[in-house]
């Protein structure tokens, strides 16, 4: 299992891989919403912490469809469902391959972007540690989507029609939880729901992805 | 009678020609009834005005919006675990109905917010999560019709229904914690002691009984229809191969 996550990190950092496409999306993103609003800080303070949700979780979709579909059309997903290792643990492999090409570079850039939007100082403890517990969860439901839509033609559109509604609790809880910290309140609770949501994913979606996998390969 | 005998098409097309003129025309007479009596027998709201009405279409589609998933649900876990190939068809005949229960929901919700809320819509916890509701119903009818073999479709649209339903009731309880709502508490319940008052309350459960039929009847009427459609399939397929 390990070898699949240093062969997929490996693919994904080469050429053609798209490393950092999800970054610069996020980078982006992030610089399009002053224009949109408009430049007073007192206002992007206030939206910030939502602003870097979203922007991550966009960011998050953009490469969700690298996860399967470039293996199902050379025929190496055939051979990881054959392998002696569980499915469930390749789609495991390949979701934490995901999250440390995609989640764990946003969760880095975002303190960053959050200076740009001018976000309040107390709020940037809670931002890191929000984003840190929140995207595995993101690499995991848009894990399950990828697999679902594997062998389709043109899933990318279907893709997050199906996932950003599952991507629901997870914002909710990791937008509040910044929201709370800029505030200064206590934000406990809402980084307890969060990390129950991620290891709940990580913990009962994998079954569900190598089902749908093991449909798709039927 | 077990709903086993049913998985054979034959047998479902006999027994539901028999039953749904029945259904349908129990549908066209309990709604008939109840939403006259309850638009023109029943007296105005001392607060609401005559607009306290809209519930006897709010309240049912809502009920039905739910219940449809939740039935979509129940078939696809015994297409799953049985294989019962017209439960698969009868989940995907009951979705579009959902989703115009849960359009008929918001649209009769935003008519009765603005004079009495005095907006269209609010990001209150029940309109939010009958619009993510909304969301997964698209999801859902999405990838039945964007694969084309139909045992796949039927198979990867159960799961996503099953996880979908978790995710809607964590959904649910997420934005009930993310903000506090204008919507007024639940209606009807059983193990209240309160529910509206008797004038309201007769008519309601009749047009309450008036859409679950209408849901039924519209579900087998479109579970014959996606059978039918599978046998002209199976019979050009067939004509391919001889020919």
């Amino acid at each position: 299992m390990i070898a699949i996550l240093i062969r997929d990190l490996r693919l994904a950092v080469r050429a053609g891989g798209g490393f950092g496409l999800g970054l610069a999306f996020f980078l982006i993103v992030t610089v399009l919403v002053p224009f949109g609003v408009g430049p007073n800080s007192e206002i992007l303070k206030t939206i910030a912490p939502g602003i870097l949700w979203v922007g991550s979780l966009l960011a998050c979709l953009l490469s969700l469809d690298r996860i399967f579909a470039l293996d199902y059309e050379d025929g190496s997903l055939d051979l990881l469902a054959t392998a002696p290792v569980p499915l469930e643990g390749v789609v495991i492999m390949k979701a934490l391959a995901h999250w440390v090409t995609t989640g764990l570079p946003l969760v880095l850039a975002a303190p960053i972007l959050g200076i740009l939007l001018n976000l309040e100082s107390s709020a940037y403890v809670w931002m890191l540690a929000s984003l840190a517990v929140g995207t595995p969860a993101l690499s995991v439901i848009g894990a399950f989507g990828a697999a679902l839509t594997v062998g389709l033609k043109r899933g990318g559109l279907l893709l997050s029609l199906l996932v950003l509604p599952l991507y629901v609790p997870t914002l909710i809880f990791g937008a509040e939880a910044v929201k709370r910290g800029a505030d200064g309140a206590d934000a406990g609770l809402p980084m307890m729901m969060l990390a129950g949501i991620t290891l709940a994913c990580a913990a009962l979606l994998p079954f569900a992805a190598a089902a749908a996998i093991r449909i798709n390969l039927r | 009678m077990s709903i086993w005998e049913y998985a054979n098409p034959v047998k479902f097309i006999r027994t539901t020609d028999k039953v749904l003129p029945y259904i349908s025309v129990g549908a066209a007479v309990a709604l008939v009834g109840g939403l006259i009596w309850g638009f023109f027998f029943t007296p105005d709201d001392f607060r609401q005005g005559s607009t306290v009405k809209i519930i006897y279409i709010h309240v049912p589609a809502a009920l039905m919006a739910i219940n449809a998933w939740f039935m979509m649900l129940v078939a696809s876990l015994i297409w799953l675990i049985r294989r019962h190939h017209v439960s698969a068809l009868a989940a995907k005949a009951a979705a579009p109905v959902g989703v115009t229960m849960t359009l008929i929901a918001l649209f009769t919700g935003a008519l009765w917010g603005q004079p009495m809320w005095g907006t269209w819509w609010a990001w209150d916890p029940r309109l939010t999560s009958f619009l993510i509701l909304f969301l997964f119903y698209l999801g859902y009818m999405a990838l039945w019709a964007a694969i084309e073999d139909s045992d796949a479709a039927a198979d990867l649209t159960s799961v996503l229904c099953i996880v979908g339903s978790v995710f809607a009731v964590l959904s649910r309880y997420a934005v009930n914690f993310w903000n506090q709502g204008l919507h007024q508490g639940a209606s009807l319940s059983l193990d209240k002691e309160t529910n509206v008052d008797d004038v309201f309350y007769q008519p309601l459960l009749l047009s309450i009984a008036g859409f679950v039929l209408l849901f039924l009847a519209l579900v087998l009427l479109r579970t014959r229809t996606e059978i039918r459609a599978r046998r002209i399939k199976a019979l050009l397929a067939r004509e391919r191969i001889f020919d």
